[in-house]
Parts: structure tokens; sequence; C-alpha cells
């Protein structure tokens, strides 16, 4: 389904987060799943529901209208500002892989015929970590929103801020938190998607100041890493730690949604927060008045 | 300890680490005894707790009230335990946005005091929403309409200490440290080996010269040759010198402008280039 989201010119290999064979197996519950089915099924396992994690281009493809999409600043690379061990050889191996520079995807398209500015994170680049490109990617996303009066919609899954980038990549916390404040001054929504996983300086950012959280089934969400605490706390973590259902029943979401059902509550919510309904033109016009 | 003394060679990246975390280091006790008059805390967030890692009041300095906000580490072991190392809860940093939306109606400007490890990695912590509670504090202050001087006089570990260290002006002490990561973890996630902390701490550029070079901060406060320990009188007078000269700048603004000028300048950080396609 999400074939048409065109592939960058400078894309030389494909990405594969599903091995090649034509049996995959589940890593929650173990069974093996036709890797069609899974496909077909939005990569949510078939038997116990879990969600296995979306590309960058698959979640886009599964939230905006076919053929609305329009990027923005895809040509935006990273510098190696530290000139840190590895970093670049590491960033060039992602570019190979994923075909697109860096780990943020944004730009504006229609969902279910409401227009939005979209942020997507590639948890596939490095991570899906924050360095000065996701930031200034997700900084001028707000932006551009804010002055066409548009609607955020972010999708986070990211590991936390880029290491390799040092300091630089902790300031990206501080540009993005300063754009998103620029958004709530213009009245405009801000829909927060959070997938698994969303840690780190991307959840104490700009993930974490939506109007609406929406989090994904079975999501890590959270500041540090489960490791770390249990390192500090000298204790084992309970069941379920950090999960999107912790954080429902601790009020740092509103609510949880699966993939299935993903587009629909998005487009409903920034339909109710008065967000207009454009004129339809495309095959899915029929969703509208769900 | 490998602390260098007066006329050695210039401490390496490594070594300004260990003299950011000495044990002797002045920390926020030592500020305000020394640089603050009329002292009052102000406690708890009014939604949960109060967090003795994360100092909030009101006080003046040079004779002028402002809202100081500060990690606060203990002296000695037992007060470390109740302070964490000086590492906050989420309540710490709603308490801080609570006290600097008193600065903003007052028109107080507001001095941050940055010396921490990291925000507290706990189970509760994450309970009651430390991501949150950090994104929150980091927004409010990009937009808080009264001046902002950040002073880093320790460790800034992180998310942890970015939570109380935007500002119209982020000075940072010569020996100090600011960082996405500490050395150690950089070390094992990079090489597996913790042990490789030397090299991390060079990666990383944590230090004053280097983030003054990136443009993460804006002024380097000089230390007493070996640090800040070796001579706290001499170094607190120079954090007191480069505060009250930043503040005087700062309160002659008009408002609008600081607000501007501090979006722009986070705006400006980091470094890319446009590849054509």
């Amino acid at each position: 389904m999400w074939d048409w989201i065109r592939r960058p010119k400078y894309a030389s290999t494909e990405r594969r987060d599903i091995p090649a064979g034509l049996w995959v197996k589940c890593p929650k519950c173990g069974r093996p799943v036709y890797r069609k089915e899974l496909e077909r099924n939005l990569k949510v396992c078939p038997h116990c529901h879990h969600h296995h994690r979306l590309s960058g281009p698959e979640r886009l493809a599964l939230l905006v209208d076919e053929g609305s999409f329009v990027e923005w600043d895809a040509e935006l690379r990273s510098l190696d500002p530290l000139g840190f061990p590895e970093y670049a050889a590491r960033y060039e191996e992602a570019v190979e892989r994923t075909g697109r520079y860096d780990a943020a995807i944004c730009g504006e398209g229609t969902i279910h015929g409401v227009r939005a500015a979209l942020a997507v994170l590639d948890f596939a680049f490095l991570g899906g970590s924050m360095g000065s490109v996701v930031g200034e990617k997700v900084a001028r996303t707000f932006e551009r929103a804010s002055e066409r009066g548009l609607p955020v919609v972010a999708c986070s899954a990211s590991g936390g801020a880029r290491m390799q980038e040092g300091a630089l990549s902790l300031m990206q916390m501080a540009k993005t938190c300063a754009a998103v404040a620029r958004l709530h001054e213009a009245g405009l929504p801000y829909l927060s998607v959070l997938c698994d996983p969303t840690t780190g300086g991307v959840a104490a950012s700009f993930a974490m100041l939506g109007d609406v959280h929406i989090a994904e089934p079975g999501a890590l969400i959270g500041f540090a890493g489960p490791r770390v605490i249990e390192q500090t706390m000298h204790q084992k973590l309970p069941e379920g730690f950090q999960t999107a259902e912790f954080l429902l029943r601790h009020g740092m979401v509103d609510l949880i949604v699966p993939r299935s059902a993903l587009k629909d509550t998005v487009a409903r919510i920034l339909r109710l927060l008065g967000c207009p309904v454009e004129e339809r033109t495309s095959a899915d016009e029929h969703a509208v008045a769900r | 300890m490998s602390t260098p003394s007066p006329g050695e060679r210039a401490p390496s990246p490594w070594e300004i680490v260990q003299l950011a975390r000495h044990p002797q280091r002045p920390k926020l006790d030592d500020y305000l005894a020394g640089l603050f008059t009329e002292v009052v805390e102000l406690h708890g967030d009014r939604l949960f707790g109060d967090d003795p890692a994360l100092f909030c009041g009101l006080a003046r300095f040079r004779g002028e009230p402002v809202v100081v906000v500060g990690h606060r580490k203990g002296r000695e072991t037992r007060e470390n335990v109740e302070r964490r190392w000086g590492m906050p809860n989420p309540e710490g940093y709603r308490k801080a946005v609570r006290v600097m939306h008193l600065a903003e109606k007052r028109g107080l400007p507001v001095v941050s005091l940055v010396d921490t490890p990291a925000a507290y990695p706990g189970i509760e912590a994450e309970e009651r929403g430390q991501a949150e509670a950090i994104a929150r504090s980091i927004l409010v202050m990009s937009r808080l309409r009264t001046p902002i001087v950040v002073a880093v006089t320790g460790e800034g570990g992180s998310g942890g200490a970015l939570g109380i260290a935007v500002g119209d002006r982020v000075l940072m002490m010569e020996y100090a440290i600011y960082s996405v990561i500490p050395p150690e973890g950089c070390a094992a996630i990079l090489w597996r080996d913790a042990e490789r902390r030397e090299e991390a701490a060079a990666a990383l550029k944590l230090t004053a010269r280097d983030l003054l070079a990136l443009g993460v901060v804006d002024e380097i406060i000089p230390e007493p040759p070996g640090g800040a320990h070796e001579d706290p009188v001499r170094a607190l007078e120079a954090v007191a010198q480069a505060l009250a000269r930043t503040l005087d700048t700062l309160r002659r603004e008009p408002v609008d402008e600081l607000v501007a000028r501090r979006y722009a300048k986070y705006r400006g950080m980091g470094q890319f280039v446009e590849v054509r396609p």
C-alpha cells in the first residue's frame, strides 16, 4: 500500500527491515507469519497484534492521502560537526540503506482531506536520532505550519538525541521546543503520535508537547532507557514499564490507537479541532464520512 | 585525582571532566551564600511534591531582586542521598516552571545555575513524566518574557541540564562540562568499553572552549589555576562579575526583542548542508 511514496533519485538500495524470506518470526509471540500477510496487515502480527516497527515512508503512507504529500527539505544532510569517530561512515551507510538523508521526513499533505504539516522520524536511520538535520527539519515544519495556518502531526520513533553531534544535538531539543511554542501561540493544533520507541531527547522535547498524544499499542515511551534505570535502581523493572499502556495509566498520553485506526483517528481529531476538510479529489473520499 | 597544578599544561578533556565533578567544587549552596542576599527558598510544584535536587527561590543579587533556579548537589553523603546527587525528578522541573512564571509576572530576571549529572533515571520519575516535565520547562524558557542568564558551573548533564538551561546568555565556567551523554556511557555505546572514557571525553567536545566554538555557550568564565575548588572565593567572584555584567545588558533590552533574539539564537544552532539533488 505504500509503494507510491516516491523513492528519492539518490536511493541506491532498497531498505528492508523484514528478512527477504517468505516467512517472518514475530519477535513478540515467536510465531511465524507469512510476510505478505504481515504487510497486508500494516505490519501488525495477526496472532498477537504486536505492532512491528514501520519505516518513515511506511508511516507516512499509512497517514496521508495518496498523492497528496509534498516533501520539504529532503536535501538537508549532516556535516559531522565534531568529526566524531565512525560517524561519517555510519551516516553514509544509513543514507545508502534508507535512500534518504537523515532520520526525519517532513512536508505537507492531506489526511482524509484535512491539510496538515507532518514530521515523521525514521527509526531505521541511526535509530531515529535527532541531530542538527532532524532538529532543523522539525523546527521548519512547525514554523511553516504556523505561517500557513496548518496543524502539525508529528510521528516520533527515536532513541533520542544523536550522540555523534554532541551538545549540538542537545540544542535541537531547545530549537524544536521553541518552534512548538510558536505553533501553540498561533492557535494551531499539534498531534504527537508516539511510536516504538520514543525516548531520550526526542521524548523530552517536541514529542511530549502535543495538544493530543496518541500512542501505538505496546510502544516503548520514556525519558531514560530501561537498562539505565535498572542499573540506577538496582531492581527489576515492573512488567509493562514505559509501555504506551503504562503512560496512559499515568496520564502522559490521551489515547492508544491500533495502527488500523490511526489515520481515521488523527483525521477525526483534526476535524473536531476545527481544521477544514478540503474539496475531495482523491480516491479515498468515502472515508471522510466515517 | 590528577588535577594539574598551576603553571602546568592545559588539562585534557578527561581531566576537565574530573574537575567538573570534583567533590570540593563550589556547589549551589556556596553560590547562594556567596553571591546572593535575602534568599527565600520556594518549595513544591503544586502538583505532587517538592524536589530537593532542584533549588528555586527569590533573592537579591547585588541589591536587585532575582529568581534563582539551580541543581543542588549535596556537600556530604547524607545530603547527596537526599538530593539524589543533584539529579532532579519531574517535580523539580515543574517547580522551576512555576517559579519562572512568577519571575515573568514580576519582571524579575532568572539566574539559572547548572550542575547535574543527569535528570534522575528512576521508576517514579518515569511514572510522573520526566520527559514531559523537561520538555515543558524547555518550552517555557524558550518563550519566557523576562531575561534569563544561565551559568554552567559544574556538570551539564544532557536533558537534565538543558531542562533549566535555555537562556538569553549561557555562561560556562572554564572547567565545567556540558554534554549529550557522559563519556563513560558514550564509550560503552561506541566501543562497548566504558574504560575508553578519555577518548570519549575528547570526541564529545564537552569543554567550555569546544562549546564556545560550536556556539552552544556564549562566554567562558575563567577559573583559578587548578580549578574552582583551589580558590573558591576567586571562582565565585569571577561568576559574580560575569553575571552582573550580563544582567546589566539584558535588563536594558526591550522584552520583545529579548524573546525574539533568544528564539533566533536557538533557531540558528546546528550544522548541516543543503545538497542539490
